[in-house]
C-alpha cells in the first residue's frame, strides 16, 4: 500500500555517506553562539527615580484617577492604561508587607550573608510594595507588618541607583497589623 | 472601582445580508500610528499608552468595553524577556482583561483579533504593535529569525539578504535600477503627506538615487526602508457595533496569510508565491482597487509584491510612502493596514489592500481587503 512514489530519492532511500566521510565522527551537536548589544535608555520615569537616588530620596507616581502611589514611578497606572506626571516624594520608612528568607548564595553576591531576607517593602504614602533587603536583626525576627527604615550608603558613595538602600532595618516601632499589611488591605476594599 | 463587565456571551451583533452564513463583518474602526527617528527618553509604555488612548478615546471604547486585546512585538527586538508583559501597563489589564500576543507583526495580531471576532463571543478588539529598532541593530538582529544551524551562525545581515534577492531580481529581468529608483522617488514624493514619515523629499528625482552609491550591492540607500522607532494601535468592531462607532468603517472584505519556505534556498527569490496566494484568497481581483499600501523593506521587495499582488497601473501604491519612509519592525505591517483604513474611512478610497510581510525576503505574507460602505 505505500506510495512513495512522490518523495524525492534522498528521502525514501537509506542514508549512505559519500566514502570521504566513511571515518568521521557524525555531527551529534552544533555551537552557535549569538550576542546583540542593546542602548538601553530607561523610561523618563525611570531616569527621575534614580537620579533623585542621589540625593537619598525615593520617588512615586500618584495616579489621576483615584490618587494610588507606585513606586518605582513607571509613567503610568498600570490598572487603567493611564498616563501620571504626578511625582510624589516618598519617607524611607514603611513596613514588611511579604518576606522570604534565602538559605542560597547568589553566585557573584559574596557581600551577601547567608541567610539573607528579601521583602516587600510598603514604604509610608505608597499603595504598592518594592523588593529590599531586610537585616540588622536575626532572620527569624523578620515578620508581616515590621515597621522598617532604610539604611543608606554613606554620602560619598551615593550615586543614581537603588543600590543606595543598604538594606532596611527595624524600627522597633509596633507593627502594622497583619490585616492591614501590604495589600492585604486595598484588596480587602476591592473584593468587598 | 469596579469597571470590569463579563464579555457578552453569545449576543453577537446582527448579521447583515452581505456576511453570507456564519461569517461576521469585521471593520476597522479607529486607528492612532506615531513613527520617529528615534525616541529619546521615550519607553514603549510610555509610547503605547499615548497611542492606545488615542484609538480607544477616537472610537469612543474604554478598555472595560473592549472585548478582547491582541499586540505583537518581539522581545529580540526589545533586549529583555516578556516586553510585552511590561507594556500592558499602557492597556489598563486591571481587572483581568482577555488578551493575546504574536512575536510577529502587528498585522498578524490583527488576524488573531479578527478570527476570535469570527468566533462570535466578543464583538470589539484592540489591535497594537510597537518597535524601538533605535536600541540595537535590526540588521543584525533579523538575522536571528534565520534557520540555527546552516543560516544564522552566519550572521547574514538583513540587507545582504535583501541585496542577493534584489540582485537576482534584476538578473530574472523584471527590475532594473530604474525601476527600483522610480519606487524609490514615489515613496519620498508621497511621504511628503505623511506626518509619521521619517524620510522624504518633494523634489527627489531618479537620476539622484542612481547618483549614490549602493550600502549593499545593487541597493542604494534611498532603496532601503528607513529605520524607524514607532508603534499602532487599531480597533477593531464587528457588524452593528462598527457602524455605532465610525461613521465610515473601513470594513475587512477579505483576509488571508500565507508563508513560503523558510530555507532561503528552497525558493525562487524573485517571487512570492505565498503573497500571490494570500491575495487570491483575500479576493483582491474581484474588483477594481483605489489604493494599495504594501510592506517590503526595499524597493526590489515592492516591485515583486505589485506583480504577485496584481496591481495595476490603476491604483496609488503606497500612498504614504510605505515602509521605505518609514520601517518599525514588529508595527510596519500594522502600520500599513491603519494607513489603508484611515483613506477608506476618510473617504478617498473606496477599496483598498493593505500588506504586511514577516520572515527573510518575503517569507509570510498578509494580504488584507477594506472596503468602505
Amino acid at each position: 500500500m505505500s506510495d512513495t512514489g512522490d518523495l524525492p530519492q534522498a528521502l525514501s532511500n537509506p542514508v549512505t555517506l559519500p566514502e570521504l566521510l566513511a571515518d568521521l565522527e557524525p555531527v551529534r551537536s552544533v555551537r552557535t553562539p549569538i550576542r546583540l548589544v542593546y542602548d538601553f535608555v530607561p523610561s523618563t520615569a525611570a531616569q527621575a527615580y534614580l537620579r533623585a537616588y542621589s540625593d537619598k530620596r525615593i520617588l512615586g507616581h500618584r495616579s489621576p484617577v483615584d490618587g494610588a502611589v507606585f513606586v518605582p514611578p513607571r509613567g503610568v497606572d498600570p490598572r487603567y492604561g493611564v498616563a501620571i506626571d504626578e511625582t510624589v516624594d516618598l519617607a524611607d520608612t514603611g513596613h514588611v508587607g511579604n518576606f522570604c528568607v534565602t538559605h542560597l548564595p547568589i553566585p557573584g553576591r559574596d557581600d551577601l550573608e547567608i541567610p539573607y531576607v528579601s521583602a516587600w517593602i510598603h514604604l509610608d504614602g505608597a499603595d504598592v510594595g518594592f523588593l529590599g533587603l531586610v537585616a540588622g536583626c536575626p532572620s527569624e525576627d523578620v515578620r508581616i507588618g515590621m515597621r522598617v527604615r532604610a539604611v543608606w550608603k554613606p554620602d560619598d558613595q551615593l550615586g543614581p541607583t537603588a543600590e543606595n538602600i543598604l538594606y532596611w532595618e527595624p524600627t522597633g516601632e509596633p507593627d502594622v497589623p497583619v490585616e492591614e499589611a501590604g495589600n492585604r488591605a486595598w484588596r480587602g476594599e476591592d473584593d468587598g | 472601582m469596579s469597571r470590569w463587565r463579563r464579555p457578552e456571551i453569545g449576543l453577537g451583533g446582527e448579521r447583515t445580508m452581505a456576511e453570507g452564513p456564519g461569517r461576521h463583518d469585521v471593520a476597522i474602526v479607529s486607528t492612532a500610528v506615531h513613527q520617529v527617528e528615534a525616541f529619546t527618553g521615550v519607553n514603549e509604555v510610555q509610547l503605547m499608552v499615548g497611542l492606545i488612548n488615542q484609538a480607544r478615546e477616537a472610537a469612543g471604547l474604554t478598555q472595560a468595553e473592549v472585548g478582547f486585546t491582541c499586540s505583537g512585538s518581539s522581545d529580540f527586538l526589545a533586549g529583555q524577556a516578556f516586553s510585552f508583559v511590561q507594556t500592558l501597563d499602557a492597556v489598563g489589564a486591571f481587572p483581568p482583561i482577555s488578551e493575546s500576543h504574536v512575536e510577529m507583526d502587528g498585522a498578524f495580531a490583527l488576524y488573531e483579533a479578527w478570527v476570535k471576532l469570527q468566533i462570535g463571543e466578543v464583538d470589539t478588539a484592540l489591535v497594537y504593535s510597537y518597535g524601538k529598532p533605535s536600541a540595537g541593530s535590526v540588521r543584525d538582529v533579523l538575522a536571528l529569525q534565520l534557520d540555527p544551524y546552516y543560516l544564522a551562525p552566519l550572521w547574514p545581515d538583513a540587507h545582504a539578504l535583501a541585496a542577493l534577492q534584489a540582485r537576482l531580481l534584476l538578473e530574472s529581468g523584471r527590475a532594473t535600477p530604474e525601476t527600483m529608483a522610480q519606487v524609490a522617488v514615489r515613496s519620498l514624493h508621497n511621504a511628503t503627506t505623511n506626518a509619521n514619515a521619517v524620510r522624504a523629499s518633494a523634489t527627489a528625482t531618479v537620476d539622484q538615487v542612481l547618483d549614490t552609491l549602493p550600502v549593499a550591492d545593487p541597493l542604494r540607500p534611498a532603496d532601503l526602508a528607513q529605520v524607524a522607532d514607532g508603534g499602532c494601535a487599531v480597533v477593531l468592531a464587528r457588524g452593528q457595533r462598527a457602524r455605532s462607532l465610525c461613521d465610515r468603517p473601513a470594513w475587512i472584505r477579505g483576509i488571508d496569510h500565507r508563508i513560503d519556505s523558510h530555507a532561503l534556498g528552497a525558493r525562487d527569490l524573485t517571487r512570492s508565491k505565498s503573497a500571490a496566494v494570500a491575495a487570491g484568497m483575500a479576493g483582491v481581483s474581484s474588483d477594481r482597487l483605489d489604493i494599495a499600501e504594501i510592506h517590503g523593506s526595499t524597493t526590489s521587495q515592492e516591485l515583486i509584491l505589485e506583480q504577485e499582488l496584481g496591481i495595476t497601473p490603476a491604483t496609488a501604491v503606497n500612498p504614504s510612502g510605505g515602509a521605505l519612509a518609514a520601517d518599525t519592525l514588529m508595527a510596519s505591517g500594522l502600520i500599513r493596514i491603519a494607513k489603508a483604513a484611515d483613506r477608506v474611512s476618510d473617504g478617498s478610497a473606496d477599496r483598498a489592500l493593505a500588506h504586511a510581510t514577516s520572515g527573510p525576503c518575503l517569507q509570510q505574507n498578509l494580504v488584507c481587503v477594506l472596503e468602505g460602505d
